[in-house]
């Protein structure tokens, strides 16, 4: 059995000045020294591993702000969309537009268009139109007798104001951009999918080829540059309109006015910036 | 009105996979097996002598492997110090680099503190590869007098007071996670923190109870009775409160029957039926509770004690790791849509896999399998070594515990009554 050592000082009262003879003054030394020691390694670490990350080195963000709030500033345009129901005849042309667009891996969709089918027995059928729409795919064609209504409804991410994804995105590479477009820094989002779980839409997903969390940017290196999102210069009804909303002559300012327009989940006081007309309740 | 099963088009592929059902499950554990070992530490329950230093160093071991499951998952694992570097300030996530990495330091420097005397003794004593390891572990002390025992006592029980409610917090935060997210009715509810927390402590205990029993067995030595029937009652009460809060959120849900509910209902009617109705509540909670009612009479035969506590605890680990799998897996099992629900397999290969998963949940047991070669974890192995729990308990609080623990009462032993020495009943001997 190891015996214990019960050296208490000895009888120097902790006045020597020798570096092993263990009195209390010596064993204050050597924890201070010991101390010294550990915070000089521990700083020596740091600089070698997230000092240069935190100064920008290897992670340095394409968008420049990403590192500040993302809250329109004043002057800034403020865009929006609105998806109007009414029109959408489930083309499916602005499917293919948003995946040729954004290069959007199979299996993945930043857009995507839903069908509703209210048949005369009081059942729902609820389902998505294919990107070559229904025309061109193997689809069963509904029989008309049995239908009391259906529509189409376009779903994109909804750009809320309040966005969930940018509230729970650990590390800042989920932002909103000053015209209030909600983004994802490619360079900085360590894929973790937080984002893609508290998106009450189901408008994100990881990107199998990039690893990062991804959704529908409203085209944002497009709608910057003065033209319209791909979906929205896809669409052969006008079902899709962008524009901005801090402009009240602009196109969407105009027919958010006329047309009564309604948001999805809006009890989860997401406050979207995507309006949807022609919908009811049982569209979430 | 009747709707055929909808999925979103994003729904299909499930974000959070196993790896995210094991890191609160490990967490659990390191923050349920603090809390036994502070019982001892600064509540002074003498009769959990026998596990406490087992417990410290458990949460050390599980501690150390609780990233392994989060860094398999993240889709790029090089950048995850950036949740330190660049973290946000309104995520619920971003806090895990700093509240991790508070609480790993101070497991590290109080089990180092602990375990200092010994290491500083065999450092001197040893020689060879074993020598080396224990003089780099000595960190350069090679002297222990009176007056640094002292403060090492003194550190010791502050950072196991400390040590509590930064366990509580790490564990009470990754309930958070999910209570936070209010686009899943199945997480979204303010008990989650509560519910996950207890269920720690739960986790906790009963993993000490089946790795005292299994490495006293191991020994060859009796495990000891009233340590083992006390992890037994703190146990059972904690179950109950655990399994009782649990209820409390589903008859909740039921009982309001909201928008959601439908599709809540579904899941756990069709989905869960197994995972949830039979593994958790059934085996994991109904079972367990009888077991432990055994156990934990007074005059039962020690052996019978000792099985009945041991099997209620294998079956509370399954009931826990149950409980994270139905909520981490089963909250992505139906769509946002609120219409349709998803399949998960496990896939065997892969970072994500079960065989991935296998061997970050033998990671720690090896990490503990290790130290016990290392450091003295049972206190009958250095009765003639003075350890600074003693001494920390005869100077720093001669007060009993309070009556919140006054369940032990009967088979705890005053601190102040009688040497330290007195106090050792080796189960070997």
């Amino acid at each position: 059995m190891i015996q214990e050592n019960n050296d208490t000082g000895g009888g120097c009262g902790g006045t020597c000045n020798k570096s092993s003879c263990g009195c209390p003054s010596d064993e204050m030394t050597s924890r201070r020294q010991f101390l010294q020691r550990a915070s000089t390694v521990t700083i020596g670490a740091m600089s070698f591993t997230i000092l240069p990350v935190a100064m920008g080195d290897g992670t340095e963000s394409q968008f420049p702000m990403a590192n500040g709030k993302g809250a329109p500033n004043e002057g800034e345009q403020l865009f929006g969309f609105l998806v109007d129901s009414d029109k959408c005849i489930g083309a499916g042309k602005c499917l293919t537009a948003c995946r040729t667009e954004n290069d959007v891996p199979e299996g993945s969709h930043r857009t995507w268009v839903e069908r509703y089918v209210h048949f005369k027995d009081g059942t729902l059928q609820v389902d998505t139109v294919p990107e070559t729409g229904f025309a061109g795919s193997d689809f069963p064609i509904i029989d008309p007798q049995l239908v009391d209504r259906s529509y189409f409804v376009p779903k994109l991410c909804n750009q809320c104001d309040d966005a969930p994804c940018n509230q729970v995105c650990p590390v800042h590479a989920s932002f909103t951009s000053p015209q209030g477009v909600e983004l994802v820094d490619p360079d900085r989002c360590i894929g973790c999918g937080y984002c893609v779980q508290a998106c009450p839409y189901g408008g994100r997903f990881i990107n199998p080829e990039t690893n990062n969390a991804d959704k529908c940017t409203w085209c944002y290196h497009r709608v910057m540059r003065n033209e319209k999102p791909a979906c929205v210069e896809a669409c052969p009804v006008d079902a899709r309109v962008f524009g901005r909303l801090d402009d009240p002559n602009s196109e969407i300012s105009k027919r958010i006015a006329k047309i009564p327009t309604d948001v999805l989940k809006e009890h989860l006081g997401t406050h979207p910036k995507t309006r949807y007309a022609g919908i009811s309740g049982e569209v979430k | 009105m009747d709707a055929a099963p909808y999925v979103f088009p994003n729904d299909p592929g499930i974000a959070w996979s196993i790896m995210i059902v094991l890191y609160p499950y490990i967490t659990g554990l390191v923050a349920g097996a603090f809390v036994v070992s502070a019982l001892y530490h600064v509540f002074h329950q003498e009769v959990l002598k026998p596990v406490a230093k087992l417990a410290l160093v458990t949460s050390l071991c599980f501690c150390s492997c609780a990233t392994l499951p989060l860094l398999l998952h993240l889709h790029h694992p090089e950048r995850a110090l950036n949740i330190m570097v660049t973290p946000n300030g309104t995520s619920a996530m971003a806090g895990f680099g700093f509240i991790y990495s508070l609480y790993m330091l101070l497991l590290v420097v109080e089990v180092w503190l602990v375990f200092r005397s010994t290491i500083v003794d065999r450092a001197n004593s040893r020689t060879g590869a074993i020598g080396i390891v224990y003089r780099i572990l000595a960190l350069g002390a090679r002297k222990m007098t009176e007056g640094s025992r002292k403060v090492d006592e003194w550190a010791i029980h502050l950072l196991a007071m400390a040590g509590i409610p930064i366990a509580c917090i790490l564990h009470g935060y990754v309930g958070f996670l999910f209570g936070a997210i209010k686009a899943n009715p199945w997480w979204s509810t303010a008990l989650m923190p509560v519910i996950f927390l207890i269920s720690a402590i739960v986790s906790g205990i009963a993993a000490l109870i089946v790795l005292y029993v299994g490495m006293c067995w191991r020994r060859g030595v009796k495990p000891d009775a009233d340590c083992v029937r006390a992890m037994c009652r703190y146990l059972w009460v904690a179950l109950v409160v655990a399994v009782s809060l649990e209820m409390l959120e589903l008859g909740h849900m039921a009982y309001e029957s909201g928008a959601e509910w439908e599709v809540l209902s579904g899941l756990l009617t069709e989905h869960l039926a197994v995972s949830y109705g039979l593994i958790q509540v059934v085996i994991g909670s109904i079972c367990p509770f009888l077991l432990l009612l055994v156990a934990v009479r007074p005059r039962l035969n020690p052996r019978l004690m000792t099985a009945c506590g041991g099997l209620a605890a294998l079956l509370v680990l399954v009931q826990v790791f149950a409980m994270r799998w139905n909520v981490v897996i089963g909250g992505q099992l139906f769509s946002k849509s609120y219409r349709g629900f998803v399949e998960y397999t496990v896939p065997w290969g892969g970072r994500e896999g079960m065989i991935a998963a296998i061997i970050v949940l033998t990671l720690p047991l090896l990490a503990l399998w290790a130290a016990d070669k290392l450091l003295p974890l049972w206190h009958d192995s250095e009765a003639s070594e003075s350890s600074p729990f003693e001494t920390a308990s005869r100077i720093i609080s001669p007060e009993p515990i309070g009556a919140a623990f006054a369940i032990t009462a009967e088979t705890t032993t005053p601190v102040q009554t009688q040497p330290a020495q007195t106090q050792l009943t080796s189960p070997a001997k």
